[in-house]
């Protein structure tokens, strides 16, 4: 009745081909927006903010950054736990190196550090795919890992090999550091977040990623149709390199402040924003934010229900939470192979035609 | 609209129900993941003497102790949501249980005013009180731990090292990387050669690394290892035939469950210590007898005794014992993290008052002050017999070399200070 698109008219081809073209999505698109960044700063705390949406959105950022590469792009990654720590050990070396600078602009430039790291990795791809580009990220993701670990240069020489984020602020207020208010290090990484999936989105929509997905489709018919595929491969493993790479400036800067090579950004890491992507929805830029939402949100929730609700024994409750969200996964793949994504297209396909479904 | 259900169900059951009683102590335990067989039995050791407390003395000062658990599976991530999620409820000191959420307590605990207690781990300089305000590092450190370790190879050869080769076999991670810099020091100083061979998280498989140790054949095997790894590390030992008595493990690699699994093997092998071993102790009996024994107990009873379970026992009576200080000073029995992080920085155990509280030897008589956050940095050697499967101490707790760890601790200790914008405490009284 109100979700559908009768009567709501578009007199421009701009117009026609925006994001949201029903009414009612994009209103509802605008209400988030508003409550995100007009009334959550105010209601935040500590535990919200460092439990549960600072992890959210920060691998929502790697979830789109990983979409890039595998949904849009066909380009299957294992690496993307290196590519996190490139940009973490990018934005300490040069928030530790220019510490006058605005930490967004050293959160970006990570980006732009991963992006070349992330092109160097993508050239096997140009010969190789499937399984085997798999095998070849994994190298990069140990590579890496290695490296930050081995090379006392990355981390200044620091006795234990971790680095720490050092305070620093945006316009006069601290964003790192154990200063940071939780509502400072929440609107920077909402800010980000918000930033990326609208560029991913644009991109996607554009011939850019219409050439990823021609390549992901079929990559001998889109070479014949005139895409490059060196091009179109290596933008995707810079896009995506740029975003995973923001996202781990941002998972050691602002979210933790202070990471482990090994332990942040290990194989597990990799792994975890794979499944975000697989259950959220391989090439959407929803799918990123749901399987991000359900992968970081769901234990947290089964914690806080087992634990603070029912009074469970907390090692118990860990262990029914693995079930439980392993549990869950398998039942989502088998019921709806394309992800939350696809539920939720599902949803709004029903929601047109209600309540005439005939 | 699903994602928004489940924001709305969250939203209100994941503001945790506020605790009863007064003196909240949280435990970011791990009964859990690959490390779990270290820390379920510090975990119940720590549950059950509170729980005595509780039972028997009604708390302390008339307030019931509540220690409120919370699962981190070692892992940094959950550290520190149990860490926002605890802090806002009272509590007045933090065990990280980890040398890794230590590090992100440090900064943290130090902004929001709550003290920070690493149990024999963390960040070794954190001794150095004038900078590190909130954190304390007792009974021992690291680098102490590897200065023990050098001396007693030292002993053993005769009061000499030179030529020698040492291996350090380490968790490659912020905890395995403590004692190189001192192990780096030492080998100046006394002339050894240092091999340091790094194994990756979780560490089940070390093959290579024990090829290596034995082609280079290194005359002692120093070990820095922690849950799956301990024990996979005694099996290759006790495989390639290294002598036993040669390979000497840090004190969160001599644990029951580290040894049993090589079986007869592992008979001889050694690791450094804190506090005492065996159940020769009255307050022990008493957990045994009115908490063990009526149910109340944390995990399944079966840690009683072991070294880890002793350990958690030790640091619940440290932490009881600074409770009563800062109850005593305040003359309130409700006291706050900062009333806490006084009494903890004045805190005096006498070895008498250990007798006192039913723990006759169990650990180091404990005399901090404003500059130093750790005593009394020993530590002593135990060995394990296989076949009377026990660990005895084989050595007194000995001093580590003051003269090379100081320098050090001065140096890193500033050093953070500097980095931080910390300007150091002037601790005159």
């Amino acid at each position: 009745m109100l979700y559908r698109e009768a009567g709501d008219f578009k007199t421009s081809y701009s117009a026609d081909s925006q994001t949201f073209p029903i009414r009612f999505d994009r209103w509802g698109y605008y209400v988030v927006l508003a409550l995100a960044f007009g009334v959550v700063p105010f209601l935040i705390n500590d535990y919200w903010a460092s439990a549960v949406l600072l992890p959210f959105l920060i691998y929502a950022i790697a979830a789109l950054g990983l979409n890039v590469l595998t949904g849009y792009c066909g380009q299957m990654s294992l690496g993307t736990g290196g590519f996190m720590a490139v940009g973490a050990y990018a934005c300490y070396k040069l928030m530790t190196s220019f510490p006058d600078v605005n930490i967004l602009i050293h959160v970006l430039l990570a980006g732009g550090v991963t992006a070349i790291v992330g092109v160097l990795f993508g050239l096997p791809s140009l010969r190789i795919k499937g399984f085997y580009l798999a095998v070849a990220t994994l190298a990069a993701q140990f590579f890496l890992v290695w490296l930050f670990n081995k090379v006392g240069w990355f981390y200044n020489y620091s006795a234990s090999g971790q680095i720490s984020a050092p305070t620093r602020e945006v316009f006069g207020i601290a964003v790192t550091g154990p200063e940071a208010s939780a509502a400072a290090k929440y609107l920077t990484c909402l800010s980000l977040a918000v930033l990326m999936a609208w560029i991913a989105r644009n991109m996607t929509r554009g011939s850019v990623g219409r050439k990823w997905m021609a390549i992901r489709d079929m990559d001998i018919a889109a070479e014949i149709i005139g895409v490059n595929p060196l091009a179109a491969k290596l933008s995707a493993f810079a896009v995506s390199s740029f975003f995973v790479g923001v996202s781990g400036a941002l998972f050691f800067s602002v979210y933790l402040g202070a990471v482990e090579v090994t332990e942040a950004f290990g194989i597990q890491k990799s792994f975890l924003v794979l499944f975000m992507v697989i259950i959220g929805g391989l090439g959407s830029i929803f799918g990123s934010f749901a399987g991000a939402a359900f992968i970081v949100l769901l234990p947290v929730f089964l914690k806080n229900v087992l634990v603070g609700g029912l009074g469970w024994a907390t090692d118990l409750a860990a262990h029914l939470e693995i079930m439980i969200l392993g549990g869950l996964i398998i039942t989502f793949l088998i019921l709806e192979p394309h992800g939350l994504a696809q539920l939720w297209r599902l949803t709004k396909e029903k929601l047109r035609l209600w309540p005439f479904p005939h | 609209m699903r994602l928004k259900l489940l924001a709305a169900a969250a939203a209100t059951l994941m503001t945790v129900a506020p605790a009863m009683a007064e003196l909240v102590i949280p435990a970011l335990n791990y009964r859990t993941g690959a490390y779990a067989i270290s820390g379920i039995p510090f975990a119940d050791g720590f549950s059950d003497y509170m729980t005595l407390l509780n039972d028997r003395d009604g708390g302390i000062g008339g307030e019931k102790i509540n220690v409120m658990e919370c699962e981190t599976a070692y892992n940094t991530e959950k550290g520190v949501e149990c860490y926002e999620q605890t802090k806002g409820q009272g509590a007045l000191l933090y065990i990280p249980q980890s040398t890794g959420i230590t590090y992100q307590l440090i900064p943290k605990a130090s902004a929001d005013g709550i003290p920070v207690w690493s149990v024999a781990y963390g960040r070794t300089s954190a001794v150095n009180g004038k900078v590190f305000k909130w954190v304390f590092n007792l009974p021992v450190t690291y680098w102490d731990g590897a200065s023990v370790a050098v001396k007693y190879a030292m002993s053993e050869e005769g009061g000499s090292l030179k030529g020698k080769k040492i291996a350090l076999l380490y968790h490659n991670s912020a905890y395995g990387k403590e004692p190189i810099r001192t192990l780096e020091k030492l080998s100046e100083k006394h002339g050894f050669e240092l091999l340091q061979i790094a194994v990756d998280s979780p560490g089940q498989e070390q093959k290579s690394q024990w090829l290596q140790i034995r082609r280079e054949r290194p005359d002692y095997v120093l070990f820095w290892g922690w849950g799956v790894m301990n024990q996979v590390a005694v099996q290759e030992a006790a495989n390639i035939r290294f002598p036993m008595d040669k390979f000497i493990g840090v004190w969160w690699s001599g644990s029951e469950g580290d040894v049993l699994p090589a079986g007869a093997g592992a008979n001889g092998y050694k690791a450094l210590a804190f506090n005492g071993t065996g159940t020769d102790y009255p307050t022990l009996q008493a957990i045994k007898e009115q908490v063990i024994d009526a149910g109340k107990n944390a995990g399944d009873g079966t840690k009683w005794g072991e070294v880890g379970y002793n350990r958690g026992v030790y640091s619940a009576a440290v932490v009881a014992e600074a409770i009563r200080g800062a109850q005593a000073k305040t003359g309130k029995s409700a006291i706050t993290p900062s009333d806490m992080r006084d009494a903890m920085e004045a805190l005096d155990i006498s070895a008498d008052r250990f007798t006192e509280l039913g723990l006759k030897g169990m650990g180091g008589a404990i005399k901090l002050s404003c500059a130093v956050h750790s005593a009394p940095r020993q530590a002593a050697v135990q060995q394990w017999d296989a076949s009377a499967k026990a660990w005895s101490l084989i050595t007194d707790f000995m001093d580590p070399d003051f003269d090379v760890i100081d320098p050090l601790i001065e140096e890193d200790s500033m050093a953070y200070a500097k980095e931080n914008n910390i300007t150091p405490r002037d601790c005159k009284m």
